[in-house]
């Protein structure tokens, strides 16, 4: 008897240490989604990444690391091979092979798969033996491990059993089960989805991470992880400070100082791969929201100037962003591979020289425009636009806004409906070229060129520069990219505003390395 | 005609009651600070090229921090609050009144087609009323403003914004009027002036206009003085959900949503001025409410 | 009685048809799914390919017409957002929106009620005045503002209420409850204040004003001449007799309720319809918006028909006239 009661204590005892590893954790948006291929957004990501492993992983510092490849080697221009880590099993207990590699990479090009910009460049995955797969590109392609660290595995028994040989997709009347159920090789399990109210997933106790030091960054201790979505900022604040939950991926930037003063919360401050800029119709011959007549002013190199001159990008900075920004002066951050300081470099802030070269081009007295913005992507969006639609009105360009959530506003500079508008860019590969061909590029109807270039700027010459950009390597390329920056910085088809900071928020007594692609790693934290 | 109104029982009953002359003061010096918003405002907070980015998030006049042109303080684009409260108000007040005056006229027509019509037409008037009156305002509002804004492109939303708004709201509330009207109205139409006017051939709609009507003010007052608070209160939701006034005419409830962003960072002025604003505004016109209706029902007194 | 319940529901279903048909034009040009469900990379044959599967392409009516057909089987297609029937996401939040509706309607009920007697019964007392002056303030505060001050004060000051979400629930078949575990209580409490605050200031005020009018009336009077106890009067005449509106009036209010819990759930992360419907709202998840006000309606209408019953049970009146007033 009394034993059993011993064995009963020290089972609450064991029970109430591991209760101490758990971590709640609270962001605005819930994924929509548990399959890995199917949407390829962050607020899916943030929990797939714990779930599912890449053959590349990544480190804190987005540096790519082996995964579930332990090597990979470009042993012909158009052939990259990869070596497979052994003893690998999924959660369900299915051995990790390479016929699980060549089953993935399929699915990911899968016409329902959303990561095909990932895989764009394969042309097929061809098992080797049992541990070494290769890919065949259609180009060469030096960039594919950057994007293979996006492609997740998954297992070709369990899909077939489960019906999921392709991504999810809502086109079907029946449900697909990688919508709510996940069997990854990764360092959490998904236990519990309930989707809008709770995720929860627990340590797998097999994965090959927890004995491996990465990059200084020893495996962490946490047991359990319990999501839930709190969109509202004022409710997601209220229950840290309460101790409701214990981290939070998205505080918002205006209570950050109230969130730092708090007895027992702790902010972790670190910039993002992601660059806001302002992009104008360089296209039509009339805008379609404007006063001017018979002529676009956004054709005209001066008035983009003018509109750059314009903004004080430090007043925003230090308002509008609280700090919490990189004013910037090119296309993307420097963890980006191909970022040239020298090109980082702004136009003034000059109200003067704005209405100078306003009169210069023919606009002594300005013109009007509508700024189309979203109101929930990016952080304070719709704040920066006002203030920008301000400084613009203040140079006599007459703004007004159109503010819009997501989904309508996307929907809108999709039909090329818009005449300027702002964009927040991330670039997942970390690679240059993933931000001129979307951003720049003509538009051609090829795979990724020009898809978000939404004021179809067009000009041979960068066309020229990003084409040379997919196939070459090494300092070729990098002498070709910084070429592509300057063009970028002289003609200004875009205006740069800054890079996002990306702070988190969470109890003091955890500890989680910072990522700069928003990703939480919960393989590193610890709860102490 | 004024001498008449300062002699009557109303106007005794109103210097009676402290809270009365209170509240009457309080919604007269908001709907004044209104009204004449474009003339008294320290600012045109809407005039972007005035905005300086840099006077964003001032303090009220009396922080140290703060600075005596923005009293009460300035928003996160550097609108002054004062000013921008004024504003709201307008904008409030205008949706407020427009609705109930529009439930109102609504609600008197069809109460008194129904009463003095009797028959099919009331039991078919009542019936849509009953309905109506099972639909909560602001679910009737988001389907209303969702219709227009699907039928209708965003810009030429933006601008009849304002007018969709007060129609959602109005629309309903009409049938509290229709009811309240259809059964003085039942009540007046048997009595014997009624019936004489109707032998001696006065036409119908003249009878309801010059004899009913008049009977039937002092509620129709009273409710529109009470549904004036809920209405002011409805807009303020629906624009805190925001599908309500557009964001290029903010009323208080904007001006509560953007600020509640900012009521645990340490600016609290930004949601709590506006809020107070509104709180007084609709609580001043519910109390004068409350007294109209006890001081025009003499069973209560 | 069965003619009357008959003539009821035929009137309810053109009601029906109309908020069907609003409910799917409302939504069928707004937002754009196609452009959330693609996500960030895409190419225009698989756009089109989507438009295609998702029948987006064909005519309005032709839509509409296959949208009623579906919903009348219970059948709205798959969340756009979510990748799940809509059916299904409705059922599993019903039970969230209905506990937290009912347990705000009881608080309203139990608080409202002896609030509206005391008043009516001691106008004059300090007591009454100071629950006018709250009732006013609760008819005065918007929900929302509500909500916030609570969240501050009990979660975020004083730390002894949790500010979102249902904390543990427990699973009785589909329904699930918060109302057997201690921290699904305590989550319970905020939102059904906010929610119930201003339908108890209804009732309250409404039961004070009948109770006014009865207690002028003769019976009461002569019931007083009679030599009956105070309290048998208050209670045994007075109070029965402005029962009938209470009802009506407590039932309409459920409907009122339900649509209020929008903003309630918004301010409190409730997992219920209400904010599946806002977070579709902005994420122009068709098919769920348009359950959700199919469902709603059809509730309202029901309450409706419900109310209609009652008074025809309790006014003896109705049964002659069958359907006048």
């Amino acid at each position: 008897m009394r034993k059993s009661m011993m064995a009963l204590l020290a089972g609450l005892l064991v029970a109430g240490a591991a209760e101490a590893q758990t971590i709640r954790w609270a962001a605005s948006g819930d994924p929509n989604t548990m399959d890995p291929h199917s949407q390829n957004v962050g607020t899916v990501t943030m929990v797939t990444q714990q779930i599912y492993d890449a053959l590349i992983s990544r480190t804190a510092d987005l540096a790519p690391t082996p995964g579930l490849a332990l090597s990979w080697t470009q042993v012909e221009p158009t052939r990259w091979r990869f070596v497979l880590r052994q003893g690998v099993r999924f959660h369900e207990g299915e051995t990790f092979t390479a016929d699980d590699v060549v089953f993935s990479i399929g699915r990911a090009l899968a016409p329902t798969s959303n990561y095909g910009i990932f895989v764009d460049t394969v042309e097929r995955a061809e098992k080797i033996d049992d541990f070494t797969v290769d890919v065949v590109t259609k180009i060469p392609d030096p960039i594919l491990p950057n994007k293979f660290a996006s492609v997740y595995m998954m297992s070709r028994s369990w899909s077939e059993r489960v019906g999921a040989t392709r991504p999810q997709n809502t086109r079907n009347r029946e449900e697909m089960a990688t919508v709510r159920q996940a069997n990854g090789t990764g360092a959490f399990r998904l236990t519990v989805r309930e989707p809008d109210v709770r995720t929860v997933l627990t340590r797998n106790p097999n994965w090959y991470g927890w004995q491996e030091t990465v990059a200084g960054l020893a495996p962490g201790n946490v047991n359990e992880i319990v999501f839930r979505p709190v969109s509202a900022d004022a409710t997601r604040v209220a229950a840290l400070l309460s101790g409701e939950v214990d981290f939070v991926l998205d505080p918002p930037l205006q209570d950050l100082t109230r969130l730092r003063a708090a007895p027992g919360v702790r902010v972790l401050e670190g910039p993002e791969v992601r660059t806001i800029f302002l992009a104008f119709d360089t296209f039509r011959d009339e805008l379609v929201y404007s006063n001017v007549r018979g002529r676009n002013p956004f054709r005209d190199l001066r008035v983009r100037q003018a509109l750059y001159h314009a903004i004080d990008i430090t007043a925003i900075q230090r308002t509008t962003m609280r700090g919490q920004s990189v004013p910037t002066g090119t296309l993307f951050p420097a963890q980006v591979n191909g970022y040239v300081a020298a090109e980082d470099v702004r136009l003034p802030f000059d109200a003067a020289r704005a209405r100078a070269l306003l009169t210069e081009a023919g606009y002594p007295n300005g013109f009007e425009i509508t700024l189309d913005c979203s109101n929930n992507r990016y952080i304070n969006d719709e704040q920066i636009c006002q203030a920008i639609a301000a400084m613009w009105s203040r140079v006599g360009v007459r703004t007004s806004l159109n503010a819009m959530p997501l989904a309508p506003f996307f929907a809108k500079i999709q039909r090329d409906d818009t005449s300027v508008y702002m964009l927040g860019w991330g670039v997942p590969t970390l690679d240059a070229l993933y931000s001129f061909q979307s951003l720049v590029a003509t538009r051609n109807g090829a795979q990724g060129d020009g898809i978000w270039n939404y004021g179809r700027y067009s000009n041979p010459a960068m066309d020229a520069l990003i084409g040379r950009m997919k196939t070459e390597a090494g300092p070729a390329r990098q002498a070709t990219i910084a070429e592509a920056l300057r063009l970028y910085r002289d003609d200004v088809p875009h205006i740069p505003l800054h890079h996002q900071m990306i702070p988190w928020a969470m109890r003091s007594n955890i500890s989680i390395p910072h990522a700069a692609n928003n990703q939480p790693y919960f393989r590193w934290a610890r709860v102490n | 005609m004024l001498a008449k109104f300062f002699d009557s029982d109303l106007w005794y009953s109103f210097t009676r009651n402290p809270v009365t002359i209170v509240s009457a003061v309080v919604a007269l010096v908001l709907i004044l600070g209104a009204v004449l918003a474009p003339l008294i405002a320290p600012h045109n907070p809407f005039d972007l090229a005035s905005l300086q980015l840099m006077d964003a998030f001032k303090p009220p006049a009396w922080d140290p921090e703060g600075e005596a042109i923005y009293p009460l303080g300035t928003d996160d684009q550097g609108r002054d609050m004062l000013s921008a409260i004024m504003y709201g108000a307008r904008v409030s007040l205008l949706v407020g009144i427009s609705a109930v005056l529009f439930s109102t006229s609504l609600g008197v027509l069809v109460g008194l087609t129904a009463g003095y019509a009797g028959g099919t037409v009331d039991a078919l008037l009542m019936r849509i009323a009953d309905i109506q009156l099972t639909f909560p305002s602001i679910l009737v509002a988001l389907l209303i403003d969702g219709v227009v804004r699907a039928a209708l492109p965003r810009e030429v939303h933006n601008d009849i914004a304002l007018y969709v708004v007060i129609f959602a709201i109005g629309i309903s509330n009409w049938p509290q009027f229709a009811r309240t009207v259809r059964g003085s109205t039942l009540v007046e139409r048997n009595k014997e002036y009624v019936q004489a006017a109707r032998i001696i051939g006065i036409s119908a709609p003249k009878i309801v206009y010059s004899h009913v009507l008049p009977n039937v003010m002092g509620p129709v007052l009273v409710i529109a003085t009470l549904n004036l608070g809920f209405a002011v209160l409805a807009e303020a939701t629906l624009s805190f959900l925001g599908v309500g006034v557009p964001p290029t005419q903010p009323s208080l409830g904007t001006l509560i949503r953007i600020g509640n962003d900012f009521l645990f960072s340490g600016e609290w002025w930004i949601t709590i001025f506006p809020g107070v604003a509104l709180v007084l505004l609709v609580l001043s016109v519910n109390l004068l409410g409350d007294w109209l209706r006890d001081a025009l029902n003499p069973r209560l007194r | 009685m069965f003619a009357f319940i008959v003539s009821r529901v035929l009137q309810a279903l053109p009601v029906m048809l109309v908020v069907a048909f609003i409910s799917f034009a409302m939504f069928a040009y707004v937002g754009d799914p196609i452009a959330i469900m693609l996500g960030q990379d895409f190419t225009e044959a698989q756009r089109a390919t989507l438009v295609r599967d998702l029948g987006l392409d064909q005519p309005f009516f032709v839509q509409f017409l296959k949208f009623v057909g579906n919903a009348v089987q219970g059948e709205f297609g798959l969340s756009y957002r979510l990748g799940r029937p809509v059916s299904d996401l409705i059922i599993e939040r019903a039970p969230a929106t209905l506990e937290l509706a009912l347990v705000a309607a009881f608080l309203a009920l139990a608080i409202g009620v002896p609030m509206g007697v005391y008043t009516g019964l001691y106008r004059n007392s300090w007591l009454s005045r100071f629950f006018l002056t709250f009732s006013l303030i609760g008819v005065s505060l918007p929900t929302f503002l509500i909500g916030i001050l609570l969240i501050l004060i009990f979660a975020v000051w004083l730390g002894w209420l949790p500010s979102f979400g249902r904390g543990d629930v427990t699973r009785l078949g589909w329904w699930s409850t918060g109302l057997l575990t201690w921290t699904g209580l305590k989550a319970l409490i905020l939102p059904a204040i906010t929610l119930g605050l201003f339908q108890m200031t209804v009732i309250m005020r409404l039961l004070r004003a009948e109770m006014l009018e009865v207690l002028r009336t003769d019976y009461i009077k002569f019931a007083r001449a009679r030599g009956l106890t105070d309290r048998a009067i208050n209670f045994g005449h007075a109070l029965k007799n402005t029962l009938v509106p209470v009802i009506t009036v407590a039932g309409l209010q459920l409907g009122a309720i339900i649509a209020f819990a929008i903003v309630t759930e918004t301010v409190f992360q409730w997992p219920g319809m209400g904010l599946l419907f806002i977070q579709s709202v902005g994420a122009a998840d068709i098919p769920v918006m348009a359950a959700y006000l199919m469902l709603i309606s059809a509730v309202f209408v029901t309450i409706n028909l419900v109310v209609d019953l009652l008074y025809f049970a309790v006014d003896p009146r109705l049964r002659i006239g069958g359907g006048g007033h």
